[in-house]
């Protein structure tokens, strides 16, 4: 035989049983270990979650749900976090770009301290915005001044909202916007566009799946969100009442039931919106790939 | 031509940027210690050896050794399970453990309330034989892993795919045996995504407070960790102890970040971070 191994042909996995062959060992310890832990921490519980609130009935939920308390909490809920969202994403747009494409001192600083409300322990953020917001605080004195009440008000839980979400969005686009095909950019730019035109027509539709996904975590994150927003919330029932907070109002009421409508509705709406940006994502993205091969 | 610049918007963009960063990413940061040290470091030190401190502490230590290690082990096997066999339901397996990052955390405490709390499913026969899940440790454990679950199994599966399977395929034919190959090939390639996801995975355990607050019942000095603690000294306006306690969470999240960026610059490579930049 030859010193060297022949390179092996290996043709794309097409599972003939549930699984392919394979030599290593440990499949069935480890898919074991998986599922078990999956089942115990993801899969039972979710099940109580999904269970219990039918206990008051099928009415009963819908009362639960359609109260107007818990209609004003959802709505604020989903409401500021759709608007924390849109203003993350132009937010977030700048912040990737201006540390992808421009060089300055301190660029890696900046660059490491976008992770820090991922970093923050929520309780932190939540006490230091309201420090920072309240009619005493810093900023808050300077907006009073304004006549503007930042924290207590829906307005400091839209500010909460956008420093938890602020990071999802750079961190998505900041692998595309380095990665963006040079060429493209380039033809565009041999053609005769103007940048606002490279900007608009060829690098934002290149940009909208990673600024979409971006976007749609930081909503995901924003409306299950509890500890940087109570703080500076003021929690005033039908005003400044988040969702997650009524759940836990529920429960110091032993109403089980209630809270777990409360909760499934938060979770069912969550992956539903998850799953629409994923489909749109997934659109934006065949749309952009048809255009550049167009 | 190089890639689209827009060098007249520069400085506008370079100011905007630092501003935005500044007044509400920065500023958050600076007035915890502020705030921490607002009537000196005699009143700090007091805060934080008040007993009640000192019992959150040890309780939120506690909890992050036990979810944290659990939550690791879990990462590996379900890491090697994806990563080095073709199967059926991956994907549908993948999803399931993002499932805890797309749950409000007040949620992931609820449902073990469902389950275990005085109106729970197992509510009554835990009272009958006076065993104590929720508002005591387990819960509070439990809550945690809840919460962390994804961070070493999200970090470790996109590196182990990259990697694929055939070094440990090639020790298996030389005669290695499972643990062997997991000891001196697997964890060696993987040890600085390791290292990334149990920070990472440390960090949000000993920071937790949707979840915990939930089933911790908020006893002080027993089952208060030390978020809750946060919470317990801020509602009783006793801002300097609040701030105290947390400009210790908000150095071990500086700490983290610091560690965790010098490993994304020196083993980039061996990150799954490096896929994403």
């Amino acid at each position: 035989m030859a010193g060297y191994a022949l390179p092996i042909e290996r043709p794309a996995p097409r599972l003939s049983g549930w699984r392919e062959r394979s030599v290593l060992p440990g499949f069935p310890l480890a898919l074991g270990v998986t599922l078990a832990w999956l089942g115990a921490i993801v899969a039972v519980p979710l099940t109580a979650l999904a269970l219990r609130p039918w206990e008051i009935g099928v009415g009963g939920a819908w009362t639960t749900l359609t109260s107007a308390r818990v209609l004003a909490a959802l709505q604020l809920s989903f409401g500021l976090s759709l608007l924390a969202a849109l203003l993350n994403a132009p937010l977030g747009l700048m912040i990737a770009w201006t540390l992808e494409r421009y060089a300055f001192p301190g660029r890696r600083l900046l660059d490491a301290l976008v992770d820090l409300p991922f970093a923050l322990p929520t309780a932190v953020a939540g006490i230091a915005l309201t420090a920072l917001y309240a009619p005493t605080g810093p900023l808050g004195a300077l907006a009073a001044k304004a006549g503007i009440k930042v924290a207590y008000t829906p307005l400091g839980i839209f500010v909460a909202l956008v420093f938890i979400g602020l990071p999802f969005v750079v961190r998505q686009l900041q692998p595309v916007l380095a990665d963006l095909d040079r060429e493209v950019e380039e033809a565009a730019g041999t053609l005769g566009a103007t940048p606002a035109q490279r900007f608009w027509r060829v690098m934002l539709p290149a940009l909208a799946p990673a600024l979409l996904s971006g976007a749609g975590l930081a909503f995901a994150r924003a409306v299950g969100e509890y500890g940087s927003v109570i703080f500076i919330a003021g929690n005033m029932p039908m005003k400044s009442e988040i969702a997650p907070l009524l759940i836990v109002t529920k429960l110091e009421e032993f109403d089980y039931a209630g809270a777990a409508a409360i909760g499934l509705a938060m979770v069912v709406v969550s992956l539903a919106a998850l799953a629409a940006v994923n489909a749109a994502q997934a659109a934006l993205a065949a749309r952009g790939r048809a255009g550049a091969s167009a | 031509m190089k890639h689209l610049h827009l060098p007249g918007l520069a400085p506008l963009l370079l100011i905007g940027s630092i501003a935005v960063m500044a007044l509400l990413i920065v500023m958050p940061l600076g007035v915890v210690f502020s705030e921490a040290f607002a009537k000196g470091v005699g009143p700090y030190l007091a805060a934080l050896t008040d007993p009640d401190a000192l019992a959150a502490i040890r309780l939120t230590l506690t909890a992050a050794a036990i979810a944290v290690p659990l939550n690791a082990a879990f990462g590996l096997a379900a890491a090697w399970a994806i990563a080095k066999f073709e199967f059926r339901g991956k994907a549908a397996l993948m999803a399931l453990i993002d499932l805890p990052f797309s749950m409000s955390p007040v949620v992931s405490g609820l449902v073990w309330v469902l389950i275990f709390g005085a109106q729970g499913w197992l509510g009554g026969w835990l009272a009958d034989h006076d065993v104590k899940i929720i508002f005591a440790l387990p819960g509070i454990v439990l809550a945690t892993v809840t919460v962390t679950l994804p961070f070493v199994a999200r970090e470790l599966i996109p590196v182990m795919l990259d990697q694929g399977a055939d070094e440990e395929a090639a020790a298996v034919t030389l005669g290695a045996g499972g643990l062997t190959v997991l000891r001196r090939v697997t964890i060696p390639n993987v040890k600085w995504a390791l290292l990334y996801g149990v920070l990472i995975c440390n960090a949000r355990a000993m920071g937790e407070f949707g979840a915990v607050s939930v089933v911790s019942g908020k006893i002080r000095g027993l089952t208060n960790t030390l978020p809750l603690h946060i919470e317990a000294l801020y509602n009783d306006y006793d801002f300097v102890g609040a701030f105290a306690a947390a400009s210790l969470l908000a150095s071990l999240g500086v700490v983290t970040l610091v560690v965790k960026q010098a490993l994304e610059w020196r083993y980039s490579c061996e990150l799954a971070v490096a896929g994403r930049r």
